[in-house]
Formats: C-alpha cells, structure tokens, sequence
C-alpha cells in the first residue's frame, strides 16, 4: 500500500497547491506585469521621486518577493501542523 | 593609514578568518562533504545561499551596469532574485525530502536512469565551469586593482585559498567559510552606499535616498545649488537628456526581449546546481522553505541597495567630470586612470572632459571619456571622499563575493565527478573512503583548471554567461519541476525534453555569439528574443517535448510514483529505496 495515498495527505497536497497558485500569481504581477508590460502606464504616478512603474523594476517586485516567501513559509507552517505531518 | 594598508589588512584579515573556519568544519564523512551532514540552521544556510549566489559581477559590475541601462537593467534585479520564489515553493522543500547529494543524482533516480544522470552531470559541470571561469579572474582583477599585484599572482593566491577549504572542508567547510564572506561583502557593500546617500539626500538608507530630494550638503558636492530640494531621480534624467542619452527612469530595450531575459534568468536561477544542492545542506523540509526566504533577504539587501549606487554614482561621475577642465579633474579620476578603467581623451583639443553617446575611441562620436562599468562600485568610495578604510573594505567584499561563489560551483564539479560518475556509475562498490578521496581529488583538479581559466581568460567568457542560466532554464528547470509535481513524467519524456532544450538553446546562442555576431541584434533575433533571453523559449520546449512524449510512453513505475508522491510530505513517510540502478 502506498503510504501518501490517503485523502488526508492528498487534502494537504492540494492546499499547498492552491497556496503556490496564489503566491505565484503575485509573483508574476508585480514583476512581469508591473515591472516589464505596463510599466509606462504606471511611470505616470509618482511615488516619492519614483515613477511607479520604475520602482516596481528596481526596487518593489523585489520587495515583494521577500514577503511571498515569508507568507508562504508562514502558511506552510500551519498547514504542516494542521494534517499533523510537521517535523518535530 | 594608506588605502593599500587598509586592503591588505583587511584582506589579511578575511582571509585568516576562512582558513580558521575551513580547519575547524573539515569533512568527515561523505554526508559532510557534499551536504554538510544536514545540519544547516536555516538562517546560516540563507546567509551561504547569499554567499554562493552573489558572485563577483554582482559585487562589481552589476551597479555600473545598471548606471548604464537605467530601467532596462531591471531584468538583473528580478531576473536574480525572482527565481528565489520559485525556489521556496517549487524546488527547495522537495529536494530536501529527496535527501540525496546532487541533482544529477536525484534526475538519475527520479528518471530511473543512467542516460538521464549522465547528461545531468555534463551539464552541471558546463554551467559550472563556465561561471568559475568569471570567479577566479575576478578575484585577479581585485587583487590587482587593490593590491598592486599581478593579476596572474591574484589568481593562484585565490586558488591557493579556496584549494585548501574547499578539499579539506567540502560542503561543511565551504557552508561555514560563506556565511563569514556573506557578512564581509555585505558590509563592504552596504557602508559605502549608506554614507553616500546620505550625503546626497540626508537619508542614511539607500533604498530611500533613491527616491528623496537632494539635499543642500549633496547640492554642494554635485557643486550645483539649483539641484536642491529637486528629486534626485529628475536631476538625472536631467542630466541624461543634456547628454543626449534616453532618461534613466525609461527603457529602451524591447518590452518582449525584458520580459524573456527576466523570465530566462529566474528560472535560470532556479535550475543552478550549486544554488539547488544548497537546500540538501538543512535539518528538515520547512527549514528549506525558511532558508530559501532567508537567502532571498539576504541578497535582496545587495539587489536592492545596487540600483541606488547606480543611480548616486551616475549622477556623482557625470557632475564631476562632463564640462570640467582635465588639469582640473578630480585626484580619483587620475588615480583610476592608471588602471584604465577611465580614460581621458581630448578629441577637440580644448582641455575639457565631455561625456557624450557613443564610444570614447570612436573618433565620430563625441565623447572623450572612457568609463568602465566596474568604476561605479569600486571606486565609489574615494568619489564620496570616504575615508581609506571604506576603500580597503571594498576589495576584502570583492574577494569574498568572488571566493564564496567559486567555492560552491567546485563543490557541484566536485561531487559530479565523485558522486555520480565514479560511485554512480563507474565503480558502485567503491568505498565511502575512496569516494571521499575522488572528492576532494576532483575538486583539487576542478580549482586548478578554473584557476586556468583565471589566467588565460578565454576571450568568449563574459559570452557565455548567458549559456550558463539558458542551459540551466531549458535543462534542468522543467526536468526537476515535473519531476515533483508530475507523477506521470516518465524516462523518455524528460530525456527528450531536455536533449531538445539543450540542443535549441545551445545553437540559437551558439549562431548569434559566435557563427554570425553581426546579426546580433534585434532585427535578426526571432521575435525579438535575444540570447541572454532564449532560455525561455528553450524551457517551454522542454516542457512541451515532456509531455507529448510522455504520453505516448510507457508510464513511470509503481515505485517512482510513490517516491515522488513521497517527496510531497514531510514527516515520518520514508522515501523508497533509490531505484533506478
């Protein structure tokens, strides 16, 4: 019998899934969307003395991804605790 | 003290540290020497993830690029730490649960094949070899820069160094050696910036002072008092528009080829041995996650301080020399000439230093001042008038950034020839003895031919750097993805994903870089799409091959299935036997 194959554990891997789906989605958006493709349409709003559309391409996706892992190890975390499978 | 007291002190120093920390982490075991027994606390191994990453074009020449680019520089900010995200969530964890030693191992076993590994390790060492290449004449050019001495002499000093922690600790002591040169570069990245931004806008963090006014003590420096109280983003694309280039804050490269370059270098990233067996190094599964997130805070802390040096060194460089009497240039700029690295040539023979578009020694264009990227970082210290210490620390970070990232890509030829060409394939019986002996043998070998290569630099080395992320995004990315989250990605599959990969990547950069340079550029490049960007292209293909031929063939077996459905979880599940031999 294989071991994972128990809906609990499929339950799990499903969650993390839909977690991974959610955090790369933001990934993709403020890097490719606002960093590269409609990064002109937001140079017109001004931040500070940065255009916006600037600041998400050299200094806010990377931001940006700094918290995606923080949240993502956070969600794990519970999620590990929640299916009981955590590591002592 | 003098500046060349300073940097030998400080270097001296640095140096004493690595080796002390080698001896006192030295290998044991095999388990030590490739992954360092897996008793990595996550936050240190973030800080060695750092280390390893950040390699001596990040210390030196990344801001200077930037200053060139302006935004299209972008793609080396989230290009490089991007792939970090992806890393977290879709690579880290799993390998760790894997819980081998290498990647062309674990290809080998989740592919059930010795075709699959083979290719793996010849791929790993490519990339490999072709990133140390850069490294050891890095810490040349820094030794010599600071030190007045030979680059040749820089080299074997480097080689010397990194020869005896590398063999003697393997991965523990290479981990450890890290975490100490990630502190010592970080410093000597971080002082400068803080001082210089706020000397320009008062604000002492750099990631502000970016976006801030200029303040009356930086109006005075500039030597300018309208710029006062004006963003300093605005005073520069001010001054870009007088010169005649494009505004710093807009692009000019195609939005399409931004968007593959980005794209290529993340999961480039992603796919980089020395950065993927990292993760093998920690105690448990959610310390991979955690150490991926660390890792990332670390280096963002350099990525995002670059692009202000940039921006305060482009600004500083342009109102210090354009329009300013040559007799009367500032003692740095005299003093760098020497090393070539500016250069002064009066094409109007009126004595005064004009920047202009186009290149210095191109007798139509304007400009008559030659600036090479690596001015902007290195010396940017004695610009801001800081005090000798600051320049000296500059060349212990250079050296450190240049070492750490040396050391882990050894380590990955090391183990590859080791691990899985000799006990993996050629003599599986031997003993955990004598494949520590091929370890370190291979990597004594490996540090001496990139030591070569430090020496007599081939002239096509800064050319294929953008082999090494391309490779690694059409090779191993999609291969090691589908391979977690695909039960179904079977032998054939991958072996024909990553051949096409490979064989498309290699001869798309392959033609422009080498066959045909001259149709180099945008209009000849499909799409738009330029080498450094095709990785893209050539990891969709993978994916695409995978899976087409995957579903005309033969399902994995039973046991693969459940090795990789054991991969997902952490806990007590243990992970099958490896299969495949």
């Amino acid at each position: 019998m294989s071991v994972h194959a128990t809906k609990e554990l499929q339950a799990y891997w499903k969650e993390n899934l839909v977690i991974i789906m959610v955090h790369l989605a933001i990934w993709f958006f403020v890097s490719f969307f606002c960093g590269i493709m409609f990064v002109d349409q937001l140079d017109k709003f001004m931040i500070g003395g940065y255009p916006l559309g600037f600041w998400f391409a050299n200094q806010g996706s990377i931001f940006v991804f700094v918290i995606l892992i923080t949240t993502y190890v956070y969600m794990m975390n519970n999620l590990d605790k929640k299916y009981d499978v955590h590591e002592g | 003290m003098s500046i060349l007291t300073w940097t030998w002190i400080l270097t001296g120093l640095s140096f004493a540290l690595y080796i002390y920390i080698a001896y006192a982490t030295r290998a044991k075991s095999t388990g030590d020497f490739y992954a360092a027994e897996q008793s990595v606390p996550p936050i240190l191994n973030g800080m060695a993830t750092g280390a390893d990453w950040m390699s001596a074009a990040s210390f030196i020449s990344m801001a200077g690029l930037i200053s060139f680019m302006g935004r299209d520089g972008s793609f080396y900010l989230m290009g490089w730490t991007g792939g970090y995200v992806l890393l977290a969530m879709l690579f880290g964890p799993y390998l760790r649960k894997y819980g081998k030693f290498t990647i062309p191992q674990f290809m080998g076993d989740r592919y059930y094949s010795n075709s699959i590994r083979v290719l793996s390790l010849l791929c790993a060492i490519f990339v490999s070899f072709t990133y140390v290449a850069g490294q050891m004449r890095g810490v040349g050019v820094v030794f010599s820069r600071f030190m007045g001495v030979s680059i040749n002499m820089g080299v074997i000093i480097g080689m010397a160094l990194v020869f005896f922690y590398a063999t003697l600790g393997g991965m523990k002591g290479i981990t450890y050696t890290q975490v100490a040169q990630y502190c010592v570069l970080i410093v000597a990245y971080l002082i400068p910036a803080i001082f210089i931004s706020m000397q320009l806008t008062g604000n002492p963090i750099p990631q502000l002072g970016m976006g801030s006014t200029i303040s009356a003590e930086g109006a005075a420096r500039l030597g300018d008092a309208t710029t006062q109280g004006k963003y300093l983003l605005d005073v520069l694309n001010g001054l870009q528009k007088d010169l005649g280039f494009a505004e710093y804050t807009s692009g000019i490269r195609p939005r399409i080829d931004v968007w593959f370059i980005t794209m290529s270098l993340m999961i480039g990233t992603a796919g980089l041995p020395h950065i993927l067996i990292r993760f093998f190094t920690v105690p448990k599964m959610r310390d991979a996650r955690s150490s991926a997130g660390y890792a990332l805070l670390f280096i963002a802390l350099l990525y995002t301080t670059a692009p202000a040096i940039a921006v305060f060194a482009r600004t500083n460089f342009v109102k210090s020399i354009n329009n300013v009497e040559y007799a009367k240039a500032p003692s740095w700029f005299k003093n760098w000439e020497k090393t070539g690295l500016v250069k002064f040539v009066d094409k109007n023979g009126d004595g005064i230093m004009k920047i202009a578009k186009g290149k210095w020694d191109d007798p139509k264009s304007a400009n008559e001042v030659k600036i090479d990227q690596d001015i902007m970082v290195l010396a940017n210290p004695e610009i801001a008038k800081l005090p000798n210490w600051v320049v000296g620390l500059i060349g212990a970070g250079g050296l450190a950034a240049a070492l750490s990232t040396a050391a882990g890509l050894l380590l990955v030829i090391s183990a590859a020839i080791s691990h899985d060409l000799m006990k993996g394939i050629v003599t599986p019986d031997m003993s955990e003895k004598a494949e520590l002996l091929w370890a370190r043998a291979a990597a004594g070998v490996a540090v001496c031919i990139a030591g070569l290569f430090g020496i007599y630099p081939p002239g096509f080395v800064a050319q294929v750097v953008a082999f090494a992320f391309g490779l690694a995004a059409a090779s191993f990315f999609p291969c090691i993805l589908m391979g977690i989250f695909n039960k179904k990605a079977n032998k054939e599959g991958a072996l024909a994903g990553m051949f096409i990969g490979i064989v498309f990547v290699a001869a798309y950069i392959s033609y422009f870089k080498f066959v045909n340079p001259a149709f180099n550029n945008k209009d000849h490049w499909w799409f738009g799409i330029s080498p450094e960007g095709i990785g893209t292209v050539g990891a969709a293909l993978n994916f695409i091959v995978m899976y087409v031929v995957g579903k005309f063939t033969p399902e994995p077996p039973q046991e693969i299935q459940d090795l990789v459905g054991s991969l997902r979880y952490p806990g007590k599940l243990v992970v099958p036997p490896s299969a495949g031999h």
